[in-house]
């Protein structure tokens, strides 16, 4: 439905983000390039302190880069931003206290001058997509935390944003509520086919859900290397189910990410294949 | 159901509260040493005698006897509740105004910081200032504005110190309030691109609502002891400032009726909180706070 563009979701060249002056100064982000393809889920992984957040708030046009450029779907991060080209989450839930679960989901909508019938229908359909249509009148403070972050994940969707940043939103769940989640989420990326720029630090996480999987290091924070869990023998990203997390090339690709983030040269890793766990 | 008997319990221990100072008031007098109680030459009780503490009942009883001995003097009770209601009047201009000030200041301190720092302090240190100080200055000043052919009133006078006392809980706690919200909220109204305004009355006034609701309160009382006591300040008849002066005179001959004023000083403190109150219903889901992880 939305591939008509050739511009990529995200592309981003050349990117310093420096923080402070002097001796306090901390570069977030050095010389970083990345391009996220319509329609792609890639994942950022690293060790806390190296970037990640920082590279999606740009992407977000919630924090200015220090020099390089960044274009979502060809514009500038700004103009992606006020045109609402994107859908985010965030690790805290964020949800408005005051307001129901419907009213939390519309209020995009609602800040964008959608008609309130349209709107009606269109959280009606959310709620349905997130499992949560019996909640629609409760407040957030009645919801588990996985319930808040699935609403989270539908405010984000409420416009049909043709890319989706998330930072961290699954990082305060419970291991199985997460599992869980990232099923659904797989689900809902398959229904709306929406690229995805995903931040975590859990490694079969990123695996899972990601076409590629950028793994980046800290002091300067920088990508060190990309793994595209495709080329080991997984399908596209919006195609799979559970069972996925049981196949060798699940195992191999997580493999490769260990190795990436603890620093063993690239070649090395291709050899190792399965067993290195 | 667990509501009402929450609220069925606070009424009962309420109510418990109240007989409670009132027993341990004629427990006292009937039981403590006529002299008070003293260490040394400092007396930490007062005296029992009828003088300086009438029974309870006498203190009630006098609401409906006259109040002056003069042919046709009206009942106690209605002389105060007059007064009460002039205060109470008052206050509640004064009220308003020192809502409508500390409202526009939190406002400005927390769209511009720099206005913050600047004022701040200001706004702390005019809460220092004694009330008599201030009562002759706000009467001169005053009697130098003319607003469209409006002549400044002792009325007026009383308002505006009112309004001085009431302000600084209001502005103290809505700036608080309205720089309460988490960083993530900040960042996504950014991200739905709406500008200060929009992210103003979508999230900063909801969220200074819990804030707010106690600052509210606590301005009401302030608005009611500034109206009580400016009336004495400026000198304004017809309030419960001058009765509470003009009926301590009294004492000696009708010890009881000193404390009719009191009552009703209290009893419009507990009007203005509970009209605080209903207003807190009116704003109940905005008083969630809490996002249960
Ligand atoms: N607003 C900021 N001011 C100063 N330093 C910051 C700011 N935001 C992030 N940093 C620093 O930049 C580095 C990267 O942070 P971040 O992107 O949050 O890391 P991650 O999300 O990967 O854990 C850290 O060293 C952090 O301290
Ligand atoms: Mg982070």
């Amino acid at each position: 439905m939305n591939h008509l563009g050739t511009d990529p979701a995200i592309e981003a060249r050349g990117v310093h983000r420096i923080f402070g002056k002097g001796r306090k100064q901390v570069d977030a982000l050095t010389d970083v390039d990345l391009t996220v393809a319509d329609g792609e889920f890639v994942s950022l992984i690293g060790p806390s302190g190296c970037g990640k957040s920082t590279l999606l708030r740009l992407v977000a046009d919630l924090d200015a880069a220090t020099s390089g450029t960044i274009t979502v779907f060809g514009k500038t991060a700004r103009q992606a931003r006020l045109d609402q080209e994107y859908g985010i989450a965030f690790q805290q839930s964020g949800l408005l206290p005051w307001r129901t679960v419907a009213g939390n989901v519309e209020l995009p909508l609602k800040l964008h001058g959608v008609p309130a019938e349209v709107r009606r229908q269109r959280v009606a359909e959310l709620l349905e997509l997130i499992g949560l249509t019996d909640f629609a009148k409760s407040h957030p403070d009645q919801l588990s935390g996985g319930m808040q972050q699935r609403v989270a994940i539908a405010r984000a969707l409420a416009e049909s944003p043709r890319l989706l940043l998330m930072d961290e939103p699954f990082g305060a769940l419970d291991e199985i509520t997460r599992e869980r989640m990232q099923n659904e989420l797989v689900r809902i990326c398959a229904e709306t086919g929406a690229a995805v720029l995903f931040v975590t630090h859990s490694i079969p996480e990123a695996v899972f859900l990601s076409d590629r999987v950028v793994v980046m290091s800290p002091r300067p924070g920088r990508i060190t290397g990309v793994v595209d869990v495709r080329a080991d023998g997984m399908v596209p990203a919006h195609d799979r189910s559970a069972g996925a997390r049981d196949e060798e090339g699940f195992f191999r690709a997580v493999g490769e990410v260990r190795a990436l983030l603890h620093g063993t040269p690239e070649q090395a890793v291709a050899a190792r294949g399965v067993d290195t766990r | 159901m667990a509501q009402i008997w929450t609220r069925f319990r606070a009424v009962i221990l309420g109510a418990v509260g109240v007989a409670a100072v009132v027993a341990s008031w004629d427990l006292y007098k009937a039981l403590g040493p006529e002299q008070g109680v003293l260490i040394g030459d400092t007396r930490i009780l007062p005296r029992t005698t009828d003088l300086a503490m009438p029974h309870s009942w006498e203190m009630l009883q006098r609401f409906t006897e006259p109040v002056t001995s003069l042919a046709g003097a009206p009942d106690a009770f209605s002389t105060v509740y007059d007064a009460s209601m002039f205060s109470l009047g008052l206050a509640a201009r004064g009220w308003l105004i020192g809502v409508v000030v500390g409202l526009l200041l939190a406002l400005v301190m927390s769209r511009f910081r720099i206005i913050e720092s600047a004022l701040l302090p200001w706004v702390v240190l005019s809460q220092t200032v004694p009330l008599i100080a201030i009562a002759p200055l706000v009467r001169r000043w005053g009697s130098a504005v003319e607003i469209g052919g409006h002549v400044w009133t002792s009325e007026d006078s009383v308002a505006v110190i009112a309004a001085y006392l009431a302000f600084f809980p209001v502005a103290v706690g809505a700036l608080r309030g309205l720089k309460s919200p988490e960083a993530t909220h900040l960042d996504l109204m950014r991200a739905f691109g709406i500008g200060w305004w929009r992210t103003l009355l979508t999230l900063r006034i909801p969220a200074s609502v819990p804030y707010l609701l106690p600052a509210l309160r606590l301005g009401a009382a302030s608005a009611v002891i500034g109206a009580v006591v400016a009336e004495v300040s400026i000198g304004l008849k017809g309030g419960l400032g001058r009765m509470v002066i003009d009926y301590a005179v009294a004492a000696s001959g009708d010890p009881a009726k000193p404390w009719a004023p009191i009552f009703g000083a209290v009893a419009i403190g507990l009007v203005a909180a509970g009209a605080i109150g209903l207003l807190g219903l009116a704003l109940r889901p905005f008083r969630l706070t809490g996002v249960a992880q």
